[in-house]
């Protein structure tokens, strides 16, 4: 086994700034030199609740985009959605404001070596991470087509310098209010056909990553996706975020999602099995 | 500062420091060895192994409650010869102190476990987990049966009584522990690790079912540690002479202490771990400056101190 989260630091860490976007907030966090080890589709585990706070685990955030060049040296964004008791903390951390984060953790996207042509999908603020991934991509020289999908318009995370490293870009809702109507996984059988697409990256709901593996499933594109199951630790050691997963051979075991993904394969992902007991 | 002996021992096995990573929360080492040195800690006590490969329990395997979380894995892990292979060179080559905690589904199963672990060397002691409360069949948590408690370390004892420390791991879920602990110890144990998870439910107000996978899980952190205090001083207070690997919600030096007071002579340190990976370390060093602060000169003065007869 290679060496599990090599790059990874535990460090405290300051908001630089924290900015209400649609249904999220986007925070910037100064951690120094760590941006530059950070890759698209590792995560961060953060602290929450302050020192007497009743909740004792980490919480884990994509990184959506890291700057090493900026005026506060590296940072990193989140895009975050405040759902729960520590997503609400979070995003009520203002400038200054310094927490204790965990950094670069998890799998990356892979990045194809050869200029192909790829199409990335999200879902909801799984988005975010796209637009970082689509500048390493677009750096490669790929084609980069993006479908965004959520079930309202304020749903949808599309900032308008992101838009700037991909080819395409269609967003859709579920009830109409932006973009087309429909679901982001109608229009990818089409795409596959019409186009060379070598691979797809996906970010998002379970369901719309398992929806994608039904339409790739026997073709030859490649299917990334970041997975999202609860964590307790975000570092390997609790085993619950757990997901069934195919080796080569064919054997399923769980594998966990903070160590193994968040990034895996689709295909080896046993979408069904999903929950159940094997 | 006045130099302490931070040293303890556990049975016949001596240890630098008395602080360990839990069973089932640090995997076998290699996550944790990425935030500090292994061999800078009392020892590794690893996650419960058993003769096979185990998959484990469906997700959600998890769910945060208030100072606290359930977990329900179910004895997820490689099986003994992959264990043995892969995990045991690895802590050895981190001059890691090594605890190995195995899990049997049967009587037999846990014989055969302490067999094949007789022959390798580097292993300080084994714990013989008879509380896992995440098991399909709740009656095979052995330590909820005095009988079959009794039956399984004896089984341990006959193959490797004597050459390796047993330490029974016990679950609170009983109504008279000292007994049991006292059935534990005559079939040969030699130490306890006190306690295991208490056996919880939370249920999902979306879904109006079980949160978990598995229905049941154990309940670990803050919210159990007078559990695992009073379990602690009941047992010391009835045999003194036994040791005790406590464990139960330490997050902090002074958890470690209170413990150490009831009667523990080492602190297993689990769900801290996973809202931080340097936890153990910072107990260790919080721990330290407690015990010189209040005037031991060794940690094994403060072992059972709140037992001390009253002062005339």
């Amino acid at each position: 086994m290679a060496l599990i989260n090599k790059n990874a630091s535990q460090i405290l860490a300051t908001v630089v700034s924290n900015k209400r976007v649609g249904q999220y907030h986007q925070l910037i966090i100064n951690i120094g030199d760590l941006a530059t080890v950070c890759k698209p589709g590792n995560f961060v585990a953060i602290n929450v609740g302050g020192e007497n706070s009743r909740m004792i685990l980490r919480r884990a955030f994509a990184i959506s985009r890291v700057s090493s060049s900026s005026t506060f040296g590296g940072t990193m964004e989140l895009i975050v959605a405040p759902h729960g008791q520590g997503s609400k903390w979070l995003c009520a951390q203002t400038e200054g404001r310094v927490i204790d984060v965990i950094v670069p953790l998890g799998t990356a996207f892979g990045i194809p070596t050869e200029p192909v042509q790829v199409l990335l999908v999200g879902g909801g603020y799984g988005s975010a991470p796209l637009f970082g991934l689509a500048e390493v991509l677009n750096a490669r020289g790929c084609r980069v087509d993006m479908l965004l999908g959520a079930s309202t318009a304020s749903k949808i995370y599309a900032p308008m310098e992101g838009k700037r490293s991909v080819n395409s870009l269609r967003i859709y809702t579920e009830d109409g209010s932006m973009g087309q109507s429909g679901r982001v996984t109608d229009p990818i059988r089409d795409l596959i056909n019409d186009m060379n697409i070598a691979v797809i990256y996906s970010c998002g709901p379970m369901a719309m990553l398992s929806a994608i593996d039904a339409i790739t499933r026997g073709t030859d594109v490649v299917h990334q996706c970041a997975v999202e199951e609860s964590m307790a630790c975000g570092i390997g050691i609790c085993m619950t975020c757990v997901l069934p997963v195919s080796d080569t051979e064919g054997n399923i075991t769980m594998q966990r999602s903070c160590i193994d993904g968040p990034v895996m394969d689709g295909a080896h992902v046993q979408w069904d099995k999903v929950g159940k007991t094997l | 500062m006045t130099a302490l002996d931070f040293s303890t021992t556990l049975g016949n096995a001596w240890f630098p420091a008395p602080t360990f990573t839990a069973s089932g929360c640090a995997s076998s080492g290699r996550e944790l060895s990425q935030f500090f040195d292994l061999s800078d800690i009392g020892g590794v006590v690893t996650k419960s192994v058993m003769m096979k490969a185990r998959t484990g329990r469906p997700t959600p395997r998890m769910a945060e409650t208030p100072s606290g979380m359930l977990n329900s894995i179910g004895l997820q892990g490689p099986g003994i010869d992959a264990f043995i292979a892969k995990d045991i060179p690895f802590l050895i080559e981190q001059r890691s102190r090594i605890i190995v905690s195995i899990a049997g589904e049967t009587v037999e199963e846990y014989s055969t476990l302490a067999r094949k672990l007789r022959s390798i060397s580097g292993i300080s002691a084994i714990e013989v987990n008879i509380s896992c409360p995440n098991v399909e069949n709740r009656g095979l948590v052995f330590a909820c049966d005095p009988e079959a408690s009794k039956r399984v370390i004896d089984g341990v004892r006959r193959t490797i009584g004597g050459e390796l420390p047993i330490i029974a791991k016990l679950s609170p879920d009983v109504t008279d522990l000292p007994s049991i602990a006292r059935g534990v110890v005559d079939a040969g144990a030699d130490a306890l690790a006190l306690i295991n998870t208490v056996l919880g439910m939370v249920i999902n107000l979306d879904t109006m079912r079980p949160h978990l996978g598995g229905k049941t899980g154990g309940l670990s952190g803050p919210a159990i540690r007078p559990i695992a205090v009073r379990a602690i001083y009941q047992v010391h207070a009835a045999m003194p002479q036994v040791p005790i690997l406590g464990m139960g919600g330490v997050s902090s030096g002074k958890d470690a202490l209170e413990m150490i007071a009831a009667g523990a002579s080492g602190i297993s340190i689990g769900t801290a771990s996973f809202g931080n990976p340097t936890a153990i370390m910072s107990i260790q060093n919080e721990l330290k400056e407690l015990l010189v602060s209040k005037g031991f000169t060794s940690m094994r003065q403060a072992i059972g101190f709140a037992h001390r007869p009253e002062e005339v």
